[in-house]
């Protein structure tokens, strides 16, 4: 026993750094709370505004997960029945809502929705007014159904066909009608998944970012995460902004632990295949309930996405091309998507490293530490961090040399947990298989590296490369406070456009956003000719 | 598959070397201001040629959303700020950037000064370049009877809506909050949720809003009373008026200051003496469609212009007391 807790020379890289990522996450957000030294969190309930907001960031979050989750089920139900033309690419477009920049999606919204909208145009075309306003509670709501009904339903198909092929057997025997069957066979397959994911939808739309400072409107439809911005960025009130992230730090961590508590969140296979299963007993009904909820699904997620591509392809496509801003904000989005995506993965190496080791021995806990300690950025506000570690470095330079340094690493860090989640079983598995052959034949080092898990990771890495590549290029928390026009990326720049209701160069940016971000994907597929597994994972767990 | 990842590593390699620009040989001023003036519509890059003439170096105005946000980039930046000049706070916010300690006392003759929306301007750390009256803009063809007051508008019109700006990120938002409170005192919080059933948005800066009310989308924006000017002058329309409100029209004095960390504080100074002469002068009537704050010939149609009968002003010690309170009451009325 005493051999197995020593800590082996391959780990101590893994543990220095996730032991210097928590401390650089707690250094970042005490130099904000020590800008000036009251610490009570009382003061924010007390506040009328905080609670307000406190108030709407879980009625909000409450309501998208409704509805995202409700729907989903008829909708998981009737893809998992039905075979038609297109469901393979449907399904993968499925799994790109919610890894695509926010704003590209926002902006495909507004197209559609939007006061100058395809269906303003529609109205107006009537001599009517548009008779909502995308602005607000509404907007928020419809983009974050966007994003998570797809990715819910994508769970529950992995849920669903896990049903073993005997039950559906069975289930045709007894002649069990529809509902019966979807009562006493199915239901209990995805009741079994459902608090798992609506904590998890629950959690991504209460911590929402982008989606609302784009949407909301006003004061009255505000976040706790964006009133960490607003604190920060227009009162330039950094103790209430390090006040309202450890606020919203232990909410978080409350309803982590409640969410953990009623799920039991057991091992879904790693992804939906479409077996076709015909033992049901199909009716005319139920082919029109099936089919009225893939016509749904498919009118909230493709018109989007297909109005991004078509108003971007408008006449200022040359002029936005041919700006000096666009070529800048590019490259420094390539420039940081990059550099984050690389540190993102080599840190979650060196860490897995270490965990692994752990769990070979069966020290599971501990490597779940390590993990953990490496993850806390999930709970952090990436504003927070980027802020504090800019307090802390200010005396070396200046904010337009250090910004990108500062938006790189905490991309980083914001990619890591995905990152790792993505590379856990593999690397686990690799160790298991050749540990001891390692050992014997005395492999070790670059040598171990090379041959041992680039050979067999090289899938797995390149993936979890990938998707820190698209969530660093999409992100616009870390960047929020620091951009310029001299320093830009091109969601900062897309979402200046916006605000400046530039529409038509804005849908070029966010096209060429969105062929950046669906194109990393499709090259990797095209590398490796199989179906994105593991990937699909990494962005559902 | 090799070839294409060593490709995209030296790539980004090759971009990640920073590329230094070759040091110019002449000295350059860094200016901190807000979008619209630094914008290619606005006075900044005629201001900018005029004073490069003069001054044998590379001015560079670095353009942030509005007013406020000067403020708070010079306060993140703190001692180690880029900025020579911060240029686009108003004199409300005066009291408040002091505080911060990161702004350094002019050594300016203030002379050439003839500010008519006060009396004589004896700051020491700021200097005026241009004022204004904030004031609600409508057109005329659309809106027949305009408010004639400010309660009137608050209180009894139902059938306007308006857009206005952020008071936190920007200063004609800030100059509605003061204005407000000027007229409403205490009884500030039913009028802003009067105010908020009109609302069609609150926008970030003031060039959103103002666009969004020529778009159409409202019938009164929050902006100056010079802003028509623009109309006359640039366009020769003559339909977009200012309201005349009966209580008053708060004013702002835009103002500039040196700051305390600047490497280059003799041009600094130069640029702010330069900005009481007619090179920077003559551009602010119309370039940034407000009053010179000297007595350089204002354009004819200026005389078209509404002049407010009351000019009203908090002094910037209460606004740098009250400020944060006063949002809070602004925001909390706007949820409820």
């Amino acid at each position: 026993m005493n051999v197995s807790l020593k800590i082996k020379s391959v780990q101590l890289p893994g543990i220095l750094l996730s032991g210097s990522i928590f401390i650089f996450v707690l250094m970042a957000m005490s130099a904000l709370l020590l800008y000036s030294p009251h610490v009570d969190l009382t003061q924010i309930w007390a506040d009328p505004y905080y609670r307000h907001i406190t108030q709407f960031s879980f009625y909000q979050a409450l309501l998208s997960t409704l509805l995202s989750v409700v729907f989903a089920i008829p909708i998981s139900h009737a893809l998992f029945r039905r075979q038609f033309w297109g469901k393979a690419l449907l399904l993968k477009l499925f799994t790109t809502t919610l890894v695509l920049p926010v704003l590209v999606a926002v902006f495909g919204l507004l197209a559609i929705y939007g006061n100058s909208g395809l269906f303003a145009s529609l109205f107006s075309y009537f001599d009517s007014k548009l008779p909502f306003s995308i602005f607000g509670l509404n907007g928020i709501l419809l983009a974050h159904v966007f994003f998570n009904l797809p990715f819910a339903c994508r769970l529950f198909l992995q849920a669903l066909s896990a049903i073993p092929e005997k039950q559906h057997q069975l289930a045709s025997q007894l002649g069990m009608k529809h509902w019966y069957k979807f009562r006493y066979v199915e239901w209990p397959y995805i009741a079994g998944q459902l608090p798992h994911i609506a904590g998890l939808i629950f959690m991504l739309c209460f911590t929402s970012f982008a989606t609302v400072m784009a949407l909301g409107g006003g004061p009255k439809s505000t976040t706790i995460e964006l009133a960490i911005y607003q604190a920060i960025k227009f009162d330039f009130d950094l103790q209430t902004g390090a006040l309202l992230a450890l606020w919203q730090i232990c909410l978080c961590a409350t309803l982590a632990f409640f969410i953990q508590k009623i799920s039991s969140p057991t091992q879904l296979k790693s992804s939906y295949n479409a077996s076709i299963n015909t033992y049901h007993h199909d009716s005319w009904y139920s082919k029109c309930w099936d089919f009225f909820w893939i016509i749904v699904v498919t009118i909230l997620v493709i018109p989007p996405l297909l109005m991004v591509v078509l108003s971007g392809l408008n006449q200022q496509l040359l002029s936005v091309l041919t700006a000096p801003t666009f070529w800048l904000a590019l490259k420094n989005s390539l420039l940081i998507a990059t550099c984050a995506a690389i540190s993102a993965v080599i840190c979650a190496f060196f860490i897995l490293l270490a965990s692994r080791q752990w769990r070979l021995v069966g020290l599971n806990h501990r490597a779940d530490k390590i993990e953990m300690l490496a993850t806390v950025i999930l709970v952090t506000p990436g504003l927070v961090i980027s802020t504090g570690l800019f307090l802390l470095l200010r005396d070396i330079g200046h904010l337009s040399e250090l910004a990108f340094y500062i938006v790189v690493a905490v991309n980083a860090l914001m990619a890591l947990p995905f990152v790792l989640k993505s590379l856990t079983v593999p690397m686990l598995q690799n160790a298991q298989k050749y540990e001891r052959l390692c050992t014997s034949l005395g492999i070790s080092g670059f040598n171990r590296f090379y041959w041992i898990e680039w050979k067999a990771l090289k899938r797995p890495i390149l993936q979890a490369l990938c998707l820190s590549f698209v969530l660093s290029i999409g992100d616009l928390s870390a960047i929020a406070l620091f951009g310029s026009h001299t320093f830009n990326t091109l969601p900062l720049y897309l979402f200046q456009l916006l605000g400046s209701y530039q529409m038509q160069s804005a849908a070029v940016v966010a096209l060429v956003l969105l062929l950046l971000s669906v194109g990393v994907f499709i090259i990797i597929e095209q590398v490796f000719k199989e179906t994105t597994t593991s990937l699909d994972r990494a962005e559902h767990d | 598959m090799k070839n294409k990842l060593t490709v995209l590593i030296s790539l980004a390699t090759l971009f990640a070397t920073p590329v230094m620009a070759t040091s110019p040989v002449k000295e350059k001023l860094t200016v901190y201001t807000y979008g619209s003036f630094a914008s290619e519509w606005g006075p900044g890059p005629k201001i900018e040629a005029n004073f490069e003439k003069v001054c044998n170096c590379d001015l560079e105005f670095v353009a942030l959303d509005d007013g406020v946000s000067v403020l708070n980039r010079l306060r993140l930046e703190g001692k180690n700020s880029q900025a020579d000049v911060i240029l686009g706070l108003d004199d409300s916010l005066i009291t408040t950037a002091k505080n911060t300690g990161l702004l350094s006392k002019h050594n300016i003759d203030l002379s050439p000064l003839s500010l008519k929306s006060q009396e004589k301007w004896s700051d020491d750390t700021f200097v005026p370049f241009d004022y204004g009256y904030f004031s609600f803009i409508y057109n005329s063809e659309k809106l027949k009877n305009p408010p004639t007051s400010l309660k009137e508008l608050v209180e009894q019109r139902d059938d306007i809506n308006i857009i206005y700006q952020d008071p936190r990120t920007s200063t004609p938002g800030l100059g509605l909050m003061l204005w407000m409170k000027s007229v409403y005192g205490d009884e500030v919080n039913g009028a802003w949720q009067k105010l908020a059933k009109k609302t069609v948005t609150v926008t970030k800066g003031w060039s959103e809003a103002y666009n969004m009310f020529l778009e159409g989308e409202a019938d009164m924006v929050l902006s100056y009373t010079t802003s028509p000017a623009y109309h006359i002058i640039a366009e020769g329309k003559k339909q977009y008026v200012a309201a005349n409100f009966s209580e008053g029209h708060y004013t702002q004095t835009e103002v500039a200051a040196i700051v305390k960390g600047s490497k280059n504080k003799a041009l600094a100074t130069t640029f702010m003496n330069f900005m009481l002469s007619e090179g920077f002068q003559s551009e602010i009537a119309t370039g940034n469609w407000m009053y010179p704050v000297t007595d350089i010939a204002l354009p004819a149609q200026f005389s078209e212009l509404t002049v407010p009968v009351k000019s009203l002003s908090f002094s910037s010690e209460i606004v740098a007391q009250k400020r944060s309170a006063w949002t809070k009451e602004w925001l909390i009325a706007l949820t409820e």
